[in-house]
């Protein structure tokens, strides 16, 4: 017993550093062995066609979870994403007979800056917990939608073109969504180590008091960062609106909690100050690689949430367990 | 004695409140008397026992999301094995559901004890959970419940031997609720147990020293909060007739009631009855929305901006204490 003790606790620490310093590494290995699993449970389905699938699906799951990511670093969480980005998606739809395409992509996206505004203020004024807070402003918004949802109902809706371009067209295989979609990963994660409001970001998710008292202004940073994720949740509703093709008031409800699941699988702390969204982007392609898996073993809506719910757990526990070295 | 003063102040407080939006009603709707207060209560009574959970959990220091998703389990469990079944086996599985309730509250708590990850963020998950297996035990609203538990919250109260016109105008549901709290809450309250949940949300680690099993106290306060939970499903299932897979909006609601109530979110401060208070509150509130001819979508836009306002208050406050 003591044996086995004395040799596992330093292959356990070696471990622990290993995710703690090169998370990736372990990711993308757990990302290979689960499409060799499906290769297995289903031999041939490994193809282009499918990656391009996978890549077109995995996308919004990972715009989706940079909300989540970016908040995380905070020690925070924005439960009203997937409620936001719903109605970008509705509130595009519906306006564009109106406005044109322009004039509703600038309402919708009006619509999620705002959310994000509220969020902000709850969470950096009053110190509310961001859970909490971002749950009520999911509320409320689903109040307002349902709301707005009885003015629009006899015009009809029309989905802009260019995001119908994006959503389902494919160019040698991939998905067109990519265009906007690299850019805005490169983006994240450059900015997110070499400008001021990334490191920001895992200043005040290391240690709220330290950052404070280095002078930073915690609340403004919170209020910055929660319109900001407002603003990413609102751009997922549009792309998310070109690849579904049908506007409805639960959209992109079904997101909401694989997006967390994605980023706490990609090794971002729930507590704040670890992570990156390097690991969200594999994070991403492995729920959406668990999901295909999920299906074909035709498993239940209930069963998945189980799932998703258990790995956020063990997941979290387990770099508890490895990255606690004191 | 001053502090004892204050703190039942908030709660006298609120009483008042009640008193003066009941009265605010009655001028709105001339009409509204007995029945209207039955179906008062019986539209409370999830939410009252949500928030009585959710202030047991809070005043020992923790918090718990899943708790509308454990209310979704109870009550489809409920409707799936009491559809057509009457009698005493319906007893049977009243106690099931409610030994289940506990179960469920004890695990979340053994998870956050036995992984030392957050409150907040086991139950985060443990809602995917339960929201899972409610889903898993039933796909789409349905089953049934015996006609006696639906009867039990239905109505006025009846004593023998006392005219029914002393008692009619006190709705069922309210007596049930003020039974199964006391039931409960009372026996803990006067018990080791209680001090116990007040020591560890005060300060756990000076609790931690003064002997208090901590992790213990946690999984029971816990295990109490599914308790109630397990209730409120029940309480879903007898006002409504079947099980509903979907949890209700009861988790915002049972924090902004705890927090009007007076249970300081930090924890260690508060008892049960400003909660219940609050509870009736906003459901007055509702009320009085629903009977100005609100649109209902408006009415729950109003509701949740209320909500969040006092969670903000509350958050505040706590923020002030904390400088103090």
């Amino acid at each position: 017993m003591t044996a086995t003790t004395t040799a596992l606790a330093p292959m356990i620490g070696r471990l622990g550093r290993l995710l703690a310093e090169r998370p990736l590494i372990p990711l993308i290995g757990l990302l290979v062995g689960l499409v060799g699993v499906l290769e297995i449970l289903q031999p041939g389905i490994v193809n282009p066609r499918w990656l391009g699938n996978t890549i077109k699906f995995a996308i919004p799951l990972a715009m989706l979870a940079a909300c989540q990511t970016l908040t995380m670093l905070t020690g925070g969480i924005d439960l009203s994403a997937g409620t936001v980005a719903t109605i970008a998606a509705f509130v595009t739809a519906t306006l564009t007979p109106f406005f044109g395409v322009p004039g509703a992509v600038a309402i919708a996206l009006a619509c999620a800056l705002v959310a994000g505004l509220v969020n902000g203020f709850g969470v950096a004024v009053c110190r509310v917990h961001p859970l909490i807070m971002t749950l009520g402003t999911g509320l409320i918004a689903t109040g307002c939608l349902l709301v707005y949802q009885r003015f629009v109902i006899s015009t009809g809706i029309e989905i802009p073109g260019f995001l119908v371009w994006l959503g389902t067209g494919r160019t040698w295989g991939l998905p067109n969504a990519l265009v906007v979609f690299i850019p805005f990963a490169t983006l994240l994660i450059w900015g997110q180590r070499r400008t001021g409001f990334g490191r920001l970001l895992y200043a005040v998710g290391a240690n709220e008091a330290a950052a404070q008292l280095s002078g930073v202004r915690v609340w403004q940073v919170h209020l910055a960062l929660y319109a900001l994720s407002g603003f990413i949740a609102g751009l997922t509703g549009l792309l998310y609106l070109g690849i579904v093709k049908t506007a409805s008031l639960s959209l992109a409800l079904p997101l909401d909690l694989p997006s967390v699941a994605a980023a706490v699988v990609g090794g971002t702390s729930i507590f704040g100050g670890r992570g990156g969204y390097g690991g969200t982007l594999i994070g991403a392609l492995i729920l959406t690689v668990m999901a295909t898996m999920l299906t074909l073993m035709q498993m239940p809506e209930g069963g998945r949430r189980i799932l998703f719910g258990a790995i956020i757990l063990v997941v979290t526990a387990l770099y508890i367990r490895l990255t606690d070295r004191s | 004695m001053t502090r004892l003063l204050a703190n039942n102040g908030w709660t006298v407080g609120l009483a008042v409140l009640l008193a003066m939006l009941l009265i605010a009603t009655k001028v709105i709707q001339p009409g509204f008397g007995v029945s209207g207060l039955d179906s008062l209560g019986r539209s409370a009574l999830p939410f009252a026992l949500a928030t009585v959970g959710m202030a047991v959990v809070v005043i020992a220091g923790g918090i718990d999301l899943s708790i509308a998703a454990m209310m979704a389990v109870a009550s489809v469990t409920a409707a799936v094995l009491m559809d057509g079944v009457t009698g005493g086996t319906s007893g049977l599985v009243v106690i099931a559901v409610l030994g289940l309730g506990l179960a469920m509250g004890a695990l979340n708590g053994a998870l956050i004890v036995v992984t030392r990850v957050p409150d907040i963020v086991v139950t985060l998950a443990m809602l995917f959970v339960w929201q899972g297996v409610a889903l898993l035990i039933l796909n789409a609203p349905g089953g049934g419940i015996a006609p006696w538990l639906r009867g039990l919250i239905v109505g006025g109260v009846t004593l023998p031997g006392v005219p029914a016109e002393w008692t009619a105008w006190l709705p069922r549901a309210v007596v049930v609720l003020a039974v199964c709290v006391a039931a409960v809450w009372l026996p803990i309250r006067q018990s080791k147990l209680g001090l116990r949940f007040y020591a560890v949300g005060s300060d756990a680690l000076a609790a931690f020293r003064s002997g208090v099993p901590v992790g213990q106290t946690r999984i029971a306060a816990y295990a109490v909060c599914g308790l109630f939970a397990a209730m409120g499903g029940l309480a879903v299932t007898m006002s409504t007739g079947i099980g509903e897979p979907i949890p209700g909006p009861y988790l915002l609601a049972s924090v902004a009631a705890v927090v009007l109530g007076g249970v300081t979110l930090g924890g260690g401060r508060g008892g049960v009855l400003g909660p219940v208070l609050a509870v009736f509150v906003l459901r007055v509130v509702r009320l009085d929305l629903t009977l100005l001819s609100v649109d209902p979508n408006v009415a729950a836009i109003v509701e949740g901006l209320i909500m969040v306002v006092v969670v903000m208050f509350g958050g505040v406050l706590a923020m002030r204490g904390r400088r103090a």
